[in-house]
Order: C-alpha cells, then structure tokens, then sequence
C-alpha cells in the first residue's frame, strides 16, 4: 500500500500530520458575491484548498436542440486553474474534470426546482484555485453558495466533505498526504445538513462497519459545513442596515 | 401536528430555511411545502398575508407574469413580428397587429417603419403561456417607442422599491435631477435627459439598500432635496410596514 516518498505513519499519538485531530476540519472559509460579473458567485476554503464558483441562469438554452420543454437543464463545470497544483494542469477540459462536472451536475439537480423555468439553462462554473485534496468537495459547496447568491430556486443548499481511512483510522476532512497516501478517501454531499445524500463517490476498500462510520462522521461534517454556508450568506444581507 | 409560524415579516430566509410548520399555513410564491413544513426556495425575505407565507427574492431573473409593463429590445424581426427582448429567461413576441393601430399593407410596407432592431419600447406582456411562449402588446395607454436615451438593469425583484409608494420614490429622483425616467417591471430602466449620472448613481443605491429600512430618507439625503415635511413622514411610516408588497407596483412609471 505504500508509496514512494510516503511518510511512515499519517497518524501519530492520535493527532494527523497538520496537527489536527481525527474529526477537525482545516480551516474553513466562505465568502458571497466576489464576482461582480456573474448573477451569483460564492467561494469556500478548506484549509489550501479553495474554488470560487459563478453562477448564471436560469437563462436561455443555446442550443435549442438542448432544451427540455418541461425542466431547466443543470449545467455544472468543474475546472481546475493551471496554478493550482505543484505541476501544472493544462487548462481546459480533461477526463477528471468532466467525470466531476457529471457528478456535482447531477447533484445540484436535485435540488432545483427544476420545473419552474423550462425551457431554461442554470450553469455553474467551478473554478479551483488552489487544491490541496477534497477539491470536489469545496466546489459544491462554492457552487452551493453562488446558486443561492443567484436567486435560483432551490430545496435546500448543498453540503459537501470528504471523509476517509487513513493507517486504518477514520478520518474528517482528508488533507493531501492522506489524500496521497492514505487508503480511502469517500467525498459525500447532502442536502441542507439533513441525512438526504445527492452524491457519494469513494475509492479504496472498506468494510461495512466502516463504510457505516464513515457516513455518519460525514453527515456530522456536512451540517457543520452547512452552518458555515448559512453564517456566510447571511452576513452579505446583514452587513448594512437591517 | 401543530401550527406554528417560525419567521417574522420581512425576516432574512435562506432557502431550505423552515418558516412555519403545520398544514394550517399555506405556501406562496418562494416557497414549497415539505410534509409539515413551509420552507423556502430563494434568499429573501419573509412577506405573509393571513395563511399565505411568500418569500421576495434579494436576487434572481425576471419571471414574465401577464398584464406586466415592461421594457423590451427588438432583437429579431420576421414577416409580421417582432422577437423582443425582455431581460427574462424567454423572449417576446410582439405581433404586427398587436403593435401596430393602423391598417398595414404588407406588400407595400417594410415593418421597420415602426420598429427596428435595436429599439426599444415600452410595453405590456399580453399573455404567458405554460411552453413559456410570451406575446406582448402595445394596446396600453402608457406603451410607446422609446427614442434615444440608455438603458440600465436591476435586479427585478427590487423595482417596487425604486417606483415607490405611488411612485413616490421615482418622481423624487425625476424631480431632483430632471431626468426623464421610465421604470419596467422586468428590471430594465430607461433613462434620457441631464444628470444621468446622478440618476443612475442613485438607482444603484437604492437597489444595494433595497432591503434595508429608512431608504426614503437616505435618497432625499443623496439628492440634497428639501424633504416634504407632514406627509413624507407618515408615508415613510407605511413604507416601512408595507414595502416590496408587489399589489402596489401597478407598472412601471411613465411621465415626461
């Protein structure tokens, strides 16, 4: 299981190699409205990890052949900007990148209310500036945030984070040495901090009691990320007056 | 199951936010029902009306509604119709008869005597069909061709609080500023005259503060206006109580 340049241990004295404890996030940040050209635009950070996303819509769908009589049609795109990791990425569209987009489209598409504007277009756009593991994951709920920043109708916000194992320990929010070289990584979204899950997507081998650990420590990291979604959102209508 | 109402008016909501529980309350435009609850679709704020929970949008796209006044673009033009754009998902249709009074022989006419693309015109959307196929008409008292002057987007949701109680808000800004203003209800403003600038200074500050009380006060302060004493004052008060009721935005405002 060991790779090359890996440390020996991730976990020791029950502390991770950042210092922090099993079920800690890094440090969490989320920001509303930063992009002055999109209808809606949201950022959100965890630790060196960060993606910006804009949001457009619901707008006319271009081509029309694309349309759905019935629904809005989702569109989420999900890229990574070239500075973004220590080698660089070349920019545009790759395999990894539309196999994300599929995901977190699918995803947010059960949470609009689709029905409301057919005929119509919602796009997303996922930017990562900076990735440092669980980069899926800061863009949902990036995107999460500049949906609501649009004014697009929705059931609820998005939450999403990444749990994994880890010298077979269970572990929240997994950073990039554990994303490396750890054994598990499982990015998990849920709707508004609820148990209702619109995306689950692991690689690496468990057993089930774990699997069942994982999920419930995830669910425990989405209402905290949540929470920092709404503290966010918030404070841009709060800020002046009211 | 009990009934409970769990936002105040006029309270900041985010969506999935639960605003009432029970079946006694109903839900209005901005908001679903989910078993038990009312909660909210959009980033809003709380408006209800006896059992009705609504929530008005801080932010969003036009949702063409008919008997609206708007202002639309001409963008395309076929045989006897014109495709208009009305800054909402769909685009318009105006038809020749619906636009036009007078008899029009089409073999001796080229329709863009009356509009080209490019023009922009006041006028009412007729009819919105479930296909979200919109026709619009110019058989209105306040529709007209709009000639020279800009335009200038705000968010939708927000032009009650720009034309004001009775239209108090924009003649406040024509007055102080001489500018010729028009308000459509899809979010499009069109401005023409002096101190556009000034005009369009303010409108952005309104629509910034739309949400926040006491706005009335700020604009006068802006424009460096006498305020109106006894009745700007008890209007103010309404304001505060009534304001983004959309029963008051009876459309746009249209006075040169």
């Amino acid at each position: 299981m060991s790779k090359a340049g890996a440390p020996e241990k991730l976990i020791i004295d029950g502390k991770r190699l950042d210092g922090r404890k099993l079920d800690e996030f890094r440090k969490i940040e989320a920001d509303v409205g930063m992009l002055k050209s999109s209808q809606g635009s949201g950022s959100f950070a965890f630790g060196d990890t960060k993606a910006v996303a804009g949001a457009f819509g619901p707008r006319t769908m271009h081509p029309r052949r694309l349309q759905n009589p019935k629904k809005t049609v989702v569109r989420c795109k999900y890229f990574m900007a070239p500075y973004s990791t220590e080698d660089r990425i070349r920019p545009g569209h790759s395999r990894r990148g539309t196999e994300i987009s599929k995901v977190i489209t699918e995803a947010f598409t059960n949470v609009i209310f689709v029905e409301d504007f057919p005929k119509s277009v919602v796009d997303v756009f996922i930017e990562i500036v900076q990735a440092s593991a669980s980069t899926r994951c800061a863009g949902i709920n990036a995107a999460a945030i500049a949906l609501a920043d649009a004014g697009v109708p929705m059931r609820n916000l998005v939450s999403s984070v990444a749990v994994g194992k880890v010298d077979d320990t269970i572990v929240l929010d997994v950073g990039k040495a554990e994303d490396n070289y750890g054994q598990v990584d499982f990015a998990v979204s849920t709707v508004g901090g609820s148990d209702n899950f619109v995306h689950m997507q692991m690689d690496g081998a468990v057993t089930r009691e774990e699997f069942s650990e994982m999920l419930t420590l995830a669910v425990k990291g989405c209402k905290e990320v949540y929470d920092k979604q709404l503290e966010a959102l918030r404070k841009k209508y709060t800020k002046e007056g009211n | 199951m009990e009934n409970e109402l769990l936002v105040k008016e006029r309270q900041l909501v985010l969506p999935g936010d639960v605003m009432a529980k029970g079946i006694d309350f109903l839900p209005g435009n901005g908001c679903y029902r989910d078993g038990q609850e009312i909660k909210s679709k959009l980033l809003g704020l709380v408006r209800s009306k006896d059992r009705f929970l609504g929530v008005i949008p801080l932010s969003g796209v036009y949702n063409p509604r008919p008997g609206d006044g708007i202002i639309a673009t001409v963008s395309d033009l076929q045989n006897t119709f014109w495709i208009l754009n009305i800054n909402a998902p769909y685009d318009a249709i105006l038809q020749l008869s619906e636009g036009v009074e007078e008899f029009v022989d089409l073999h001796k006419t080229d329709i863009t005597r009356y509009f080209d693309v490019g023009d922009v015109i006041y006028c009412k959307i007729l009819n919105v069909t479930k296909a979200k196929s919109i026709t619009l008409t110019m058989n209105d008292y306040r529709a007209k061709k709009l000639l020279g002057g800009m335009t200038l987007k705000v968010t939708p949701s927000k032009v009650p609080r720009l034309i004001g109680r009775q239209g108090s808000m924009i003649e406040l800004i024509k007055k102080n500023t001489g500018c010729h203003i028009v308000v459509g209800q899809n979010g499009v403003v069109w401005l023409k005259g002096e101190n556009v600038d000034k005009a369009i200074e303010v409108i952005r500050m309104i629509e910034r503060d739309a949400h926040t009380s006491g706005l009335t006060d700020k604009v006068t302060k802006f424009l460096g206006a006498v305020p109106e004493k006894r009745e700007e004052l008890t209007e103010d008060l309404n304001e505060n109580t009534d304001e983004f009721v959309e029963e008051n935005t009876e459309g746009g405002e249209l006075n040169e």
